[in-house]
C-alpha cells in the first residue's frame, strides 16, 4: 500500500479510537448531569437528616444512611483482617502445592460470582441457617464474603511489590519469618492494601441485590440498634423509590443517587491518589 | 544500647510462639475462601435438588414456559435464559468495540498525560453502582430511544443492554489494555523499525499477541453481564417470555431471583425452591465462563 494512504488510514483509526474512548466518558458525563437535573428539586439538609414518608415532600434517607453506615462499619474490620491474611499466607507462608493452588484459582472464580448468588448465599447461611435473620449482621457478613476476593488480590498484589531485598536484610538480622512478614514486608504493602480495601468498601456502599436477598427490602421507619435489628442501605431505598409509579419518588431517588455518587467519587480519588503517591516509593 | 535493645526485641519470648501460630491462622483466613465456595455450592445444591423432585431436569431445560408464580404452573426456564441471553448479547455488541478501541487507544496511542487522566476516569465509570445505571436506564435511556423508537415499552430489552454494556466497559478496556500493555517495546520498536504506522503496529503486532488476555477479557465481560442484576430487575421487565425483539419487556434469571424474593413467596415452596434452581444455572454457567477466561488467559499466554 502506498504510504500516503497508510498515514491517512492511521489517523483516521487514531479518530475513530478517540471517538469509542470519548463515548465512554460522555456517557459518564451525561449520566452526571441527568442526576444533577433530577435531583436538584429535591435536595436539601431535611432530605438526608428525614425518614422514608409517604409524603414525598417529607421523605429522606436517614434510615438507609445509617443502615449502610453500619453495613460498611461491620463489614471493613471484619474483611480487612480475613482479606489480608488470606493474602499474607498466600504470598510468604503457603508452599507449592495442590492446596495452596486450588485456593489461588478459587479466589479467581469467586470473584467472578454474581452478587446475587453471594446474595443466596448469605440468606440460607446467615438468615435461616444461622437464624441471624433479616439482620444487620447477615447484611454484613455476606458483604464481607463478597468483598474478599477483592482485598485477597489487591493485598496479595501489594505484597508481591515488595523487594526481595527487604525480606532477605530482616531474616539476616535473625529475625523470625513472622517478625520478617509483620516487620520488614507488611509496612511497605500497607498503601496497597489500603487502595484495595477502599475499593471493597465502595464496591459494597453500591452493592444492592445481596441485601435484598437477605431480606434488607422492608419499609425501616427506625434505626437499627443491635446487631440482630432489621435494617435497609442506600441503594436498596433507592430502588424502592424507582420502582413506584410516581415523579416525585424518582426525583428522591435522583437526590439520594447524586449524594451516593459524591461519596463513592471521592473515595475513587482517595484510592487513585493513595495508588499514585506510593506507587513508586518502594 | 540501640544494639541491645534489638538483641532484646528478637530474643522476646512471644516471637516463637507468634512465628508458630500465626501462619496457622493466617492459613485459617485464606480457607475462608474455599468455605464461600463450598457454602454456595451446598447451598445452592440443597433446594435445588428439592426443586427437582417436582420437576423434571428436562422439562426445566427445555420447556418455553416460565410461569412459576401463576396458574397454569410451569417451569421451563429457556424464556429466562434467552432474555439473560438477549440483554447479554445487546450489552456487548454496544461494549465490546468500544472497550477494544478505548484499550488500543490508551495503550498505542495516548500519550501518558491523556492516559492520566482518562484513567481514572474510566474507573469512576466502572464504580457506579449497578442501581444507578437502572435508573438511567429507565429514565434517561428508554425515554431517548422511544422519541426514535415509537413502538418501544417503557420496560426494554434495548435500554438494559446498553446500560449493561456501559457497565463492563471499563473492564473490557482496563483488562485488554493491561494485556496490550504485556507485549513487549521491542516487538512494537521492530515493527516501527520496518516503517509500519502506529495503526499497523497495533493492528498487526499488539492485538494478536495480546489476543489471549483480549478474549479473556470479553469472556469475564460476558459473565459479568450475565450475572447483572439491578439494571435488568429495573428497566427489563418482568415478563419472561421467548421473544427476540429488543424493544419488548422480557425477564433476566436474575431478575426473576429478585422477583421472587421480594414478593412473598413462602419458605419450603416451590415458588421459594425455583430460586434456588435459577440460582444454580447462574452459578453453573458464570462459573464455566470464568474457568474459560482463566483457561484461555493462561494457555495462550504468549511468552517472551
Amino acid at each position: 500500500m502506498n504510504l500516503k494512504i497508510r498515514r491517512a488510514q492511521n489517523k483516521m483509526f487514531e479518530f475513530l479510537f478517540i471517538l469509542a474512548l470519548s463515548i465512554a466518558m460522555l456517557v459518564l458525563l451525561v449520566l452526571l448531569v441527568q442526576i444533577v437535573i433530577d435531583a436538584l428539586p429535591r435536595l436539601s439538609m431535611q432530605f438526608v437528616t428525614s425518614f422514608p414518608s409517604s409524603e414525598p415532600s417529607e421523605a429522606g434517607i436517614y434510615p438507609a444512611l445509617i443502615g449502610t453506615l453500619y453495613v460498611i462499619g461491620i463489614m471493613t474490620p471484619i474483611a480487612f483482617f480475613i482479606g489480608t491474611g488470606a493474602a499474607i499466607y498466600l504470598e510468604e507462608f503457603s508452599k507449592k502445592n495442590a492446596l495452596n493452588s486450588f485456593i489461588q484459582l478459587n479466589i479467581r472464580t469467586l470473584a467472578g460470582v454474581p452478587s446475587i448468588v453471594y446474595g443466596i448465599l448469605g440468606l440460607t447461611i446467615f438468615v435461616r441457617g444461622a437464624e441471624f435473620g433479616a439482620s444487620l449482621i447477615s447484611g454484613a457478613f455476606t458483604m464481607t464474603l463478597l468483598v474478599l476476593p477483592i482485598i485477597i488480590v489487591a493485598a496479595q498484589e501489594a505484597i508481591r511489590a515488595v523487594p526481595r531485598a527487604r525480606r532477605e536484610a530482616a531474616l539476616a538480622l535473625g529475625a523470625t519469618k513472622w517478625q520478617t512478614v509483620a516487620r520488614a514486608v507488611l509496612p511497605s504493602a500497607v498503601p496497597g492494601i489500603l487502595t484495595g480495601m477502599i475499593l471493597a468498601v465502595s464496591r459494597a456502599i453500591g452493592e444492592t441485590a445481596p441485601l435484598i436477598m437477605i431480606g434488607a427490602f422492608t419499609f425501616v421507619a427506625f434505626l437499627p440498634e443491635s446487631l440482630t435489628d432489621s435494617f435497609t442501605v442506600l441503594p436498596i431505598q433507592f430502588f424502592n423509590w424507582i420502582a413506584r409509579p410516581q415523579d416525585e419518588y424518582h426525583e428522591l431517588a435522583a437526590s439520594g443517587i447524586l449524594i451516593l455518587l459524591l461519596v463513592l467519587i471521592s473515595l475513587n480519588i482517595t484510592a487513585v491518589w493513595l495508588r499514585n503517591k506510593y506507587q513508586k516509593r518502594i | 544500647m540501640m544494639q541491645e535493645q534489638g538483641i532484646e526485641m528478637f530474643k522476646d519470648k512471644r516471637k516463637s510462639i507468634m512465628n508458630w501460630l500465626m501462619p496457622k491462622l493466617l492459613f485459617l483466613c485464606a480457607l475462608v475462601s474455599i468455605g464461600t465456595t463450598v457454602g454456595i455450592v451446598w447451598t445452592l445444591f440443597g433446594e435445588t435438588v428439592a426443586f427437582f423432585k417436582q420437576v423434571t431436569v428436562f422439562d426445566f431445560i427445555t420447556g418455553t414456559q416460565w410461569t412459576p408464580l401463576i396458574d397454569p404452573r410451569s417451569y421451563g426456564v429457556l424464556p429466562l435464559l434467552l432474555g439473560t441471553f438477549q440483554v447479554t448479547l445487546i450489552a456487548c455488541l454496544f461494549a465490546f468495540p468500544i472497550g477494544i478501541a478505548s484499550a488500543i487507544y490508551l495503550s498505542e496511542y495516548a500519550p501518558n498525560r491523556v492516559r492520566k487522566v482518562v484513567k481514572p476516569i474510566l474507573e469512576v465509570l466502572a464504580g457506579i453502582p449497578t442501581i444507578v445505571l437502572g435508573y438511567f436506564a429507565l429514565f434517561f435511556v428508554t425515554p431517548q430511544l422511544q422519541k426514535i423508537f415509537d413502538t418501544m415499552g417503557i420496560f426494554n430489552a434495548l435500554s438494559a443492554g446498553i446500560c449493561v454494556g456501559i457497565m463492563i466497559i471499563p473492564m473490557i478496556s482496563s483488562l485488554s489494555e493491561d494485556a496490550m500493555n504485556a507485549v513487549p517495546k521491542k516487538l512494537r520498536e521492530g515493527a516501527f523499525a520496518l516503517g509500519a504506522t502506529r495503526f499497523e503496529v497495533a493492528t498487526q503486532i499488539v492485538f494478536p499477541a495480546a489476543l489471549s488476555g483480549i478474549i479473556a477479557s470479553f469472556v469475564l465481560a460476558f459473565s459479568r453481564a450475565i450475572g447483572e442484576t439491578m439494571i435488568v430487575t429495573v428497566s427489563a421487565g418482568a415478563t419472561p417470555k421467548i421473544d427476540i425483539n429488543p424493544l419488548d419487556s422480557i425477564q433476566t434469571m436474575t431478575a426473576y431471583i429478585v422477583q421472587v424474593i421480594t414478593g412473598d413467596a413462602a419458605h419450603g415452596t416451590i415458588e421459594y425452591q425455583t430460586v434456588y434452581a435459577v440460582g444454580m444455572t447462574l452459578f453453573i454457567i458464570t462459573f464455566l465462563l470464568n474457568i474459560v477466561a482463566l483457561l484461555i488467559a493462561r494457555r495462550y499466554r504468549e511468552e517472551y
